[in-house]
């Protein structure tokens, strides 16, 4: 129901309007960020644990939520994601210190940490609430604060949780404000927040057009690209392990992380053995009419088919017109181009695998390039490979800034089950147009202000170094003079005047004494 | 220095508009000519920007020109206008309906007027149309506006220049934080009304001792008196709730409203009363007669103010910003503890209080070189009116206290000199 004044004049879409809902979350958010950057690496511990716990608490709920919600991926699946956002995650980066200042020990330079400040976050609507606890614990780890922003499709899930985390900080002592929403996100409003001088960084997950305009607003972005991995299964490969981590990765929550294998290229030496082990696994090798159906399906003048993203490859299958076996997890599509001739050889994010053979390993490469030329510049890749000079020629050969070795690419990428860093904002590099190359963590949202000594000052260096740093913590409350509990007195602050007094009238009696006795000495030097 | 174009101009104002009261501000040291202003910045006409911590008692609470208010009168002007009093109005009753809900109690209907003397007006006129009796209780050095009995209420410095005192025994005053006193002025039966600010303002906000204000109004149950809170220096977020009473634990019988209700884009005020206090609207409803009381254009801008103002983030930057600059503060006065005595505070309403009787007056002096504008408390000009806006940025807050640290040091330097009893 509109209120009574928006009954008589609606002011909602104007700039004003606009620029003062951005304003007065980016402001509060300012404060929150600069009152938690009094704070010590055990309180921010401390509020980290309890966050991630929240968050892994209610992995499965919200995993529920938003399948519900979006109609994206598979609950199981979504579970498992949050849950690595969680603690996992959390445990990963448990020994970095963002907080306390470090030195150099080969340069002898003394390093403090500074937040960013204000972070404006885009949340997606496929791994929303993964998403939300990546972004939420980077932020808290860092002393920064954030807003964020849920893609409309997933708004209601990503509302809810981000209030959840939001309260839970809060409770654990975190500045109130430290986490915020957007509960009502639209593309003007969007653009509101991402061109704020009062945005420090903006945290760009979502479609194409989101992250360049994030790229173009004027404020630093940290973004991905759009993926479209090639995997290359070489004849060197375990075949039925490369099998399995691919029917895996292409099903897991229906291929809806950016990582996900797109292009399957096989030596031609083992693509029909590898083809056969892939069946087995729940993969179907579609022919030449089914594939041709899909691409139909898939592929509309205006693009990918977002109906599809995130569906069961049954539900895909029937939706084109394909019969397959119920337990189908994956269909694959023999293709023989790529490039825009094809476009199944384009960015897949659902369990749709195209498949296309090369003679040798250098055409393999050559494949592998062309794919990442054609989209996903920068993104992923994934290599089945027994041979440590092959799969080096491969890494060194694709512009992709990740290469994933006999793992699934999805979970793999993100640096679940790898040695990578885990993350939900995959970094796409100058390939991909984006200012980082490396999967996004919370060591991207501290600067470091370097303090550098003179050649007669060395030894200072060290007595910083070493010396004590310590943080005041959160601020204490102002009083509330008269309300009972809650003057300066009560809460311990500095003595003061007037009615905020105890009510004792000795003690009245005797200040006014001192009063008058210091006015008069006052007056007494006043005329000297 | 004063420039030719400015010292022409002061010329002018004491020749047309006010000689007193512009020769007043060049005797402070204080040559400021407001022209241009933005947020929480006011501009002098020689170009020097101050950071403003008067606020005219709260008027620019929101900011100076706040854009969303400009924007709300802009759209408001190109249907209506002040309109016409007779008649029942949209945006009339559309603001007291939007009041209504967000009032403590049951106070209901909103009686308009155009500034907070004319309102304060209202709710005695009301009080003594409900209670049919004629005396008003107010505080010792009350401040209630200049009208016909608004200034009956309050110091005899502004009724007796122009022969308004009250002859007939009717206003009543009692010292602050004193309920023997008033239960002494209420126990005769005879009282309509007490009119009480909340944290008096004027006064340089001496603070309700705990348990006063609800002292004073059990008061006026028991002797049959209206409670009439003055909310037009304490209410709209500025102790941190809507309301100053809500943080006292009050339900005024009436409540008066201006200054903040408009954020000094369009002025209208109110009272806003209780049904069962507000007979006379039914009685004749043509009693209380104000051609622009209630602007229309005004309404529509109040309804914005109160919108903005309950937002759930203002709430948390009202905290911030109490919390950071009281921080600030203590510091200040840890370096000048025989100089800056005092800080009485609630939420952002605050006042500093200094070791000399006119003492808030070199301060006031001193912020002003420093690019601070906060004034001394007219009726105890020891104490320095010290009022950020709810909407103050981190930055203004931090810049805000650099600048009081010096000038405080300043005012010290002049006033006792540099040496002893500066700590640390």
């Amino acid at each position: 129901m509109p209120s009574p004044l928006e009954a008589l004049i609606d002011l909602s879409g104007t700039p004003a309007a606009l620029t003062a809902q951005a304003d007065t979350m980016l402001e509060r958010a300012r404060w929150a960020s600069e009152v938690y950057q009094r704070y010590d690496r055990t309180r921010v511990m401390r509020i980290a644990e309890a966050v991630a716990n929240a968050a892994h608490e209610k992995a499965e709920a919200y995993a529920e939520w938003a399948v519900r919600e979006t109609g994206f991926g598979v609950v199981a699946h979504k579970k498992i994601k949050n849950e690595l956002t969680a603690r996992p995650f959390l445990d990963y980066y448990r020994d970095w210190d963002f907080v306390n200042p470090r030195t150099d020990p080969n340069t002898g330079v003394v390093e403090v940490p500074k937040p960013a400040g204000v972070i404006f976050a885009l949340i997606p609507s496929t791994n929303p609430i993964a998403t939300i606890n990546f972004k939420a614990i980077c932020a808290i780890l860092t002393r920064n604060a954030i807003v964020m922003s849920p893609h409309p499709a997933a708004r209601e899930c990503c509302v809810d949780a981000a209030r959840m985390l939001a309260k839970v900080a809060e409770a654990a002592g975190a500045p109130d404000g430290i986490i915020q929403v957007v509960e009502k996100p639209a593309i003007p409003l969007i653009d509101q927040f991402m061109k704020s001088d009062k945005t420090d960084v903006i945290l760009a997950t979502g479609g194409n057009a989101m992250v360049r305009s994030a790229y173009s607003s004027s404020n630093p972005a940290l973004g991905v690209g759009p993926g479209n991995a090639p995997c290359y299964v070489d004849n060197s490969a375990d075949l039925k392990h490369a099998a399995y981590c691919i029917s895996e990765s292409k099903s897991f929550d229906n291929s809806v992380l950016c990582t996900n294998e797109s292009v399957l290229i096989a030596h031609a030496a083992i693509a029909e053995a590898l083809a056969r082990e892939l069946e087995k696994t729940g993969c179907h090798i579609c022919n030449e009419d089914e594939t041709a159906q899909l691409r139909t399906y898939l592929f509309h003048d205006r693009g990918f088919n977002i109906e599809a993203i995130g569906r069961e490859a049954t539900w895909i299958a029937a939706k084109a017109g394909l019969r397959v076996p119920p337990k189908t997890k994956v269909l694959i599509t023999p293709i023989s181009m790529i490039g825009v001739d094809e476009p199944l050889s384009k960015e897949k994010l659902c369990p749709v695998l195209a498949m296309v053979s090369a003679t040798s390993r250098s055409q393999a490469i050559a494949t592998a390039r062309a794919v990442l030329r054609f989209q996903g510049a920068g993104h992923s890749s994934a290599i089945h490979c027994k041979d440590a000079q092959t799969i080096l020629d491969f890494a060194a050969a694709v512009e992709s800034y990740r290469v994933v070795v006999n793992a699934p690419c999805s979970q793999g990428a993100a640096g679940f089950g790898t040695n990578l860093a885990p993350t939900f904002t995959v970094g796409t590099g100058f390939f991909g147009r984006s200012s980082i190359g490396e999967n996004l963590g919370p060591q991207h949202l501290v600067h470091w202000t370097r303090v550098a000594f003179g050649a007669e000052s060395r030894d200072l260096a060290r007595g910083v170094s070493s010396s004590g740093y310590s943080l005041p913590g959160p601020l204490p409350e102002a009083p509330s003079d008269g309300v009972p509990g809650k003057s300066a007195m009560s809460l311990g602050q500095m003595s003061s005047a007037g009615g905020s007094l105890p009510a004792d009238p000795n003690y009245a009696a005797l200040r006014e004494e001192i009063r008058r006795v210091i006015a008069e000495e006052l007056r007494e030097a006043l005329k000297g | 220095m004063v420039s030719e174009a400015k010292a022409e101009f002061l010329e002018r104002s004491k020749e047309f508009w006010n000689p007193g009261k512009t020769q007043f501000w060049q005797d402070q040291d204080v040559d400021l000519v407001i022209d241009k202003r933005e947020g929480y910045h006011l501009f002098d006409m020689d170009g020097r920007r101050l950071i403003d911590v008067h606020l005219n008692g709260g008027t620019y609470n929101l900011g100076h020109r706040n854009a969303e208010l400009i924007a709300v009168m802009t759209a408001a002007a190109a249907r209506f206008d002040m309109g016409n009093h007779h008649f029942p109005a949209l945006a009339r009753t559309a603001l007291a309906e939007t009041i209504a809900a967000c009032m403590p109690g049951d106070l209901q209907y909103t009686i308009y007027g155009a500034g907070g003397a004319e309102a304060i007006d209202i709710a005695l006129k009301t009080a003594r149309n409900a209670t049919k009796k004629k005396k008003i209780v107010s505080i010792v050095k009350a401040y209630h506006g200049h009208t016909g009995l608004a200034v009956k209420t309050g110091d005899a410095r502004f009724s007796k220049l122009f022969l308004s005192e009250d002859t007939a025994g009717e206003f009543i005053q009692v010292p602050f934080n004193d309920l023997n006193a008033m239960e002494d002025a209420l126990k005769r039966r005879d009282v309509a009304a007490v009119i009480m600010e909340t944290i008096p303002a004027t006064y340089g906000f001496p603070m309700p001792k705990e348990g006063y204000l609800p002292g004073v109004k059990r008061l006026t149950e028991r002797y049959d008196a209206l409670y009439i809170a003055d909310e037009v220096q304490t209410g709209f977020m500025r102790t941190g709730a809507m309301w100053g009473v809500n943080k006292y634990g009050i339900e005024p019988d009436i409540m008066v409203l201006g200054k903040a209700l408009t954020g000094g884009i369009y002025p209208i005020s109110a009272a806003v009363v209780s049904k069962r206090h507000a007979g006379w609207l039914t009685e004749d409803g043509f009693g209380h007669i104000s051609t622009s009381g209630g602007a229309e254009i005004g309404c529509c801008v109040a309804m914005k103010v109160l919108e903005i103002t309950q937002r759930p983030e203002v709430a948390s930057m009202v905290r911030y910003i109490a919390d950071f600059v009281r921080a600030g503060l203590n510091r200040i006065q840890a370096q000048y503890p025989d100089w800056f005595i005092g800080i009485r505070q609630h939420g952002v309403v605050m006042g500093l209080e200094f070791n000399h009787p006119e003492g808030a007056k070199p301060v006031m002096k001193h912020l002003y070189k420093n690019g601070v504008w906060a004034i001394f408390s007219t009726l105890d000009p020891r104490v320095l009116q010290f009022k950020p806006g709810i909407l103050m940025t981190q930055a203004s807050c931090e810049d805000l206290l650099r600048r009081v640290d010096i000038a405080i040091g300043d005012a010290r330097t002049e006033v006792i000199g540099s040496g002893s009893r500066r700590a640390g």
